[in-house]
């Protein structure tokens, strides 16, 4: 299998500061339909980006660029510094092993159990089997599943089934996990479940992520909260205290609207920005 | 449905065509390089020939006992009722076996890779299952491609087989034939040549039932109802290709061993 970069180039690049994810004036359009015009960001290695924007403005579509899913019309896609443009095949299939991927409607795989959907990567990367399954056992207690690791997806609740999504995003220890809305269209408590295990994995594994929301109210737990390791629980920053990592891009009609700061968004002036967070 | 204009039309079938062909093209090749999916082979070559089974094994002894009925009731007028056997396995081998084995499994599993890997595609497991670092090309559509082909060629073996028995039975129990006689008629009449044109088609046929299934499937849009079309769509395809690709083989042969 063609390599995407060695191990030793990834941690130099990750150093020398390259983002983990750069779009330089990317354009997407499905047939008349312009979904995104001309979007630049950047995320830089341990930063967890939240993306804000109404439905259907090409977030989930964002997400895929920037696995290499989908290809865009114009722009690039820079994942650590190399262009998904020049890859090959191969080498995408290979740059996203370093990538997981949490989809808007979990993705499970149907016709087979929950281990097995959680072991997936493991078992295309013919780790032994002794150590991926207890590398999913330790994946299904993170998102505290372990009871129903042999349960099949179809048997699961959505929020059952998006937790054990997580659990197969995590599995491989990926460079960058990308967040499809997954609290979207669940109930107060299971979202706040689900954001506690996004805190908890940006606080112990210090991993990169993209995170797509339509609860503003989420973005904000995010930012306000870490995870406290003696307790094993998500707390309130003390003293209003705001995590520096978690930043925002907001997107409409195709554009991107903010990129920045948590306090820099809620201190923006934009009246299109303020009629959309209050 | 708005009419399309002539010129929307003909590039959408031009690029329909483009894209089946890749796709077969690149499951051939992957058949040729690592990672290979054994395991998954041999689930489908269960469901594809196993499960096929019943389904062949009565249409081809039924396809049989047809066979030597009608031929029976022309036969007589001549007065060569013992040519029946004859007429039986040269008709099963050459043409009968290979199509209807063809047809039947086209019916069955064409319609099943085109549902399964439609959902797939609408539930966007297709998608993870790239984001997870598998080629869905690979994973899914070559181990169907050499299950489909692989147990196309035995099943068409089975059903040439039963269709005999088949013939057999209605000879010796309703047209009071001689058991030997009709299976010596129907073995003498089979030449070199005519086993070989059986035994073709059903390569050609397993080949068709993958590919048109798995592309249909690998293409679905539009939700539950975009996988009920493209299943649709996918049998009719098949098995029209499946009649097609028979009488050119059939060509074919007819020219190499003029028979
Ligand atoms: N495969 C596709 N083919 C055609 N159009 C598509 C495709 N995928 C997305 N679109 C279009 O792109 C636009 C953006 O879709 P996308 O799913 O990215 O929205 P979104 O921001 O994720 O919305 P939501 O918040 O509801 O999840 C929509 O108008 C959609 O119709
Ligand atoms: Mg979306």
């Amino acid at each position: 299998m063609a390599e995407f970069l060695s191990e030793a180039t990834i941690k130099e690049r990750l150093d020398a500061g390259v983002p983990i994810v750069e779009f330089d004036h990317v354009s997407m359009r499905f047939d008349a339909n312009e979904v995104l015009r001309s979007v630049s960001f950047k995320v830089a290695h341990g930063e967890t980006r939240v993306i804000l924007g109404p439905a259907g403005v090409g977030k989930s579509v964002l997400m895929k660029l920037a696995n290499g899913l989908l290809m865009p019309d114009s722009g690039e896609v820079r994942v650590l510094g190399r262009s998904l443009n020049e890859m090959n095949e191969s080498e995408m299939f290979a740059m996203r092993a370093h990538v997981g991927m949490v989809f808007q409607e979990s993705a499970l795989f149907d016709s087979i159990n929950v281990e097995d959907n959680v072991a997936y990567r493991l078992e295309e990367e013919h780790v032994p089997p002794a150590e991926i399954h207890a590398r999913v056992v330790e994946a299904l207690q993170f998102v505290e599943l372990e009871k129903a690791i042999a349960k099949f997806p179809p048997e699961l609740s959505g929020g059952m089934r998006r937790r054990v999504s997580i659990a197969r995003a995590i599995v491989s220890r990926p460079q960058l996990i990308l967040y499809d809305s997954p609290t979207g269209g669940l109930d107060p408590i299971t979202s706040t479940t689900i954001i506690e295990l996004v805190v908890k994995q940006r606080d112990v594994s210090h991993t990169t992520s993209l995170l797509i929301t339509h609860r503003l109210q989420d973005a904000f737990t995010l930012a306000t909260h870490h995870f406290d390791q003696q307790t094993g629980h998500m707390e309130p920053i003390p003293d209003g205290g705001i995590d520096p990592g978690t930043k925002f891009l907001v997107i409409n009609e195709g554009r991107v609207v903010f990129d920045g700061t948590t306090q820099e968004l809620v201190r923006s002036d934009d009246p299109w920005l303020k009629a959309y967070l209050s | 449905m708005p009419l399309a204009s002539p010129e929307a039309l003909a590039k959408k079938i031009v690029s329909s065509v483009q894209e089946y062909s890749l796709l077969s093209a690149r499951a051939v090749a992957d058949l040729f390089s690592t990672p290979r999916y054994i395991a998954d082979t041999y689930t489908q070559m269960d469901s594809i020939g196993f499960g096929s089974l019943p389904i062949v094994i009565l249409t081809g002894f039924f396809t049989g006992c047809v066979l030597a009925l009608q031929a029976a009731v022309t036969l007589k007028e001549f007065g060569a009722v013992n040519m029946t056997g004859r007429l039986v396995s040269l008709s099963m081998v050459k043409e009968l076996g290979p199509v209807l084995t063809g047809l039947m499994v086209s019916g069955r599993n064409t319609s099943g890779m085109a549902s399964e890997l439609g959902s797939m595609k609408v539930s966007e497991q297709i998608d993870a299952m790239r984001a997870l670092g598998t080629d869905p090309v690979r994973k899914l559509v070559a181990p169907r491609l050499v299950a489909s082909v692989v147990m196309l060629f035995f099943l068409t073996i089975i059903a040439d087989a039963c269709g005999m028995a088949g013939g057999a039975a209605v000879s010796v129990i309703l047209l009071r034939l001689n058991a030997g006689a009709f299976l010596h008629s129907s073995y003498m009449a089979l030449q070199y040549g005519d086993i070989v044109e059986g035994l073709v088609k059903p390569l050609f046929s397993g080949f068709i039932i993958a590919t048109v299934g798995c592309y249909y499937g690998l293409k679905t849009t539009g939700g539950t109802r975009g996988v009920g079309q493209s299943t649709t769509q996918a049998v009719v395809v098949s098995s029209v290709f499946i009649i097609l690709v028979d009488f050119l083989v059939t060509q074919l042969m007819i020219g190499i061993f003029g028979r």
